[in-house]
């Protein structure tokens, strides 16, 4: 069975068709956090056409709609950058 | 008052509400401390509300705003984001400009 880093990873792929994608288990980083035992914390970075002229709601949303039945369930907290080609370019 | 009915109450009873774990004086979670501290140093008036006192409230706003994680701000009814987009915002200036266009920030 995949790790859940490698399960948000594929939803992602799968969903968002990335330029740039990192997932990355911040777990070790909360550990005494009380949710920390609950499940995991992530940090995505998602580089995607597909948010070109949306508001970063919109965009976050996309991302949660994604990741979807993973929350709650092996991801506890989930940190996003979502960003265009073009963003990524000019930061 | 029916969920729905508490969540516009809470939404219309200050121009920003935030929805988090636990006070800004004892935050229960790392990303609304941050949240609250992200406020704070736009030397923002605001609500919070503490989702655990209402786990009814806790579910239904999930729903009602379609995010599903907590802290959520708002601002004039309107969800801004969560922690990340607080964050950047704040970041860039545009936290404390929407701020003062809500009237939350002393002149």
């Amino acid at each position: 069975m995949p790790d859940t880093a490698e399960r948000i990873r594929a939803a992602l792929e799968r969903e968002l068709v990335p330029a740039q994608l990192s997932v990355e288990d911040e777990g070790a980083r909360h550990a005494g956090h009380p949710g920390a035992r609950a499940g995991g914390h992530f940090r995505v970075r998602v580089v995607s056409e597909r948010f070109r002229g949306l508001t970063r709601v919109a965009r976050h949303r996309m991302v949660y709609a994604a990741v979807g039945p993973l929350l709650g369930h092996g991801v506890h907290a989930l940190a996003i950058e979502a960003l265009t080609e073009e963003e990524e370019m000019t930061l | 008052m029916d969920v729905t009915d508490r969540i516009k109450a809470q939404l219309s009873s200050s121009p920003v509400v935030l929805f988090m774990k636990g006070t800004p004086d004892f935050p229960q979670c790392g990303f609304s401390a941050q949240a609250v501290a992200a406020l704070r140093a736009c030397g923002a008036q605001f609500k919070s509300v503490d989702i655990f006192e209402d786990p009814e409230l806790r579910e239904a706003l999930k729903r009602y705003s379609n995010w599903p994680t907590y802290p959520q701000l708002y601002v004039n009814g309107e969800l801004v984001g969560g922690c990340d987009i607080a964050l950047e915002m704040f970041r860039n200036g545009e936290l404390k400009k929407l701020l003062a266009e809500a009237g939350a920030v002393a002149a």
